[in-house]
């Protein structure tokens, strides 16, 4: 006689992973956040918040999370309640209730010591309130690197929560932005720089 | 590298079936989590291009043996003999998986890892530490076993 011989159904196995993703000391941890100017992957390090990523101008969730996996390390698991506090201070942010992030931030992400210094300064700049490439270059200590400091924000990794859209062209131009011009636009409209 | 979230989400079938399949539905779950704490604490030294789903159940087939050790020394615990195995709620295969864990050891593992977790006979070696005939072999002697067990 034969034996059939198959494997144990997979039952189970879903929530087994999820478990481990609950509870694995991994060295980020991302969460997909849906926010009123669209969804963001946000991943934070044990340092800080590292990443916020516009989902659609950046090739997908997969691919912001391999991006991660590359630039700060590949122990990178999903972990909703580990991004909790980034949900609830986007949130009051956008009903109006909060003016300044409190959260940490790791600028690990960033590849180049200017880069981290021009954000470094862009999240100086106070709610309400624009600046200029410009002033950013001379704060970060190099004036005539203006083209430097516009790539370094226009690679800002953690968008909103570093200010980037409140830096403007000098002659008061828009500039560009991480996450397409219109998204700039509604962030400056609810501080009350546009109407 | 991919993202240990990927690795988790495309091999967490297998391991998961290979668990159960080693040491019952019961205690799957502890030989899962092992399994892919080691994997995550190991993760960043992998060399690229490894293949991944044989590292991983590597490392499964030594937490399962390590289970399968502890149990045997502790054994007023509820052993795994087929009569206790067999739920009413069980599915079927769990059954037969039940009295694989009764084979000798290299028996058990290599129809473990062929049929529950879907390695080849190579991969199947290098997990032992033996040969991939050796593997072959093992899995047939086991296969041979149960067969007369089911007609005797």
């Amino acid at each position: 006689m034969s034996i059939r011989i198959a494997p144990p159904s997979a039952n189970g196995a879903a929530e087994a992973a999820a478990r481990f993703a609950t509870t694995a000391p991994a060295d980020v941890h991302y969460a997909v956040v849906d926010t009123p100017v669209g969804r963001v992957v946000a991943a934070r390090t044990e340092r800080g918040l590292a990443r916020l990523a516009y989902e659609d101008f950046n090739g997908g969730t997969d691919r912001i999370v391999e991006q991660l996996a590359d630039r700060i390390s590949p122990r990178i698991l999903k972990g909703e309640a580990k991004l909790d506090d980034v949900r609830r201070e986007l949130d009051e942010y956008f009903s109006g209730a909060r003016t300044a992030f409190d959260l940490p931030l790791d600028f690990s992400y960033v590849k180049g010591a200017f880069g981290r210094r021009i954000l470094e300064a862009c999240s100086t700049i106070p709610f309400g309130e624009v600046s200029t490439y410009g002033a950013m270059a001379v704060q970060a200590g190099s004036a005539r690197a203006v083209r430097a400091a516009g790539n370094a924000l226009g690679a800002n990794p953690i968008p909103i929560v570093v200010p980037c859209h409140r830096v403007l062209r000098a002659g008061g131009g828009f500039g560009g932005y991480t996450g397409g011009i219109e998204r700039k636009k509604t962030l400056l409209a609810l501080e009350g720089v546009l109407r | 590298m991919i993202a240990f979230q990927r690795f988790l989400d495309e091999q967490r079938d297998v391991v998961w079936r290979f668990s159960v399949a080693s040491v019952g539905r019961q205690e799957a779950d502890d030989v899962f989590q092992e399994t892919f704490l080691a994997a995550m604490s190991a993760y960043p030294r992998l060399r690229a291009g490894s293949n991944l789903q044989a590292w991983v159940l590597t490392i499964a087939h030594r937490k399962a043996l390590d289970h399968f050790r502890a149990r045997k020394r502790r054994p007023d615990l509820p052993g795994d003999v087929p009569e206790q195995a067999i739920h009413d709620d069980a599915p079927a295969d769990d059954e037969l998986w039940a009295q694989v864990r009764e084979l000798p050891a290299k028996q058990r593992a290599a129809i473990t890892l062929r049929y529950a977790a879907d390695l080849d006979y190579a991969s199947i070696g290098k997990a032992l530490g033996t040969s991939a005939d050796a593997a072959r072999r093992s899995a047939h002697e086991g296969l041979k076993k149960l067969r007369q067990e089911a007609t005797a």
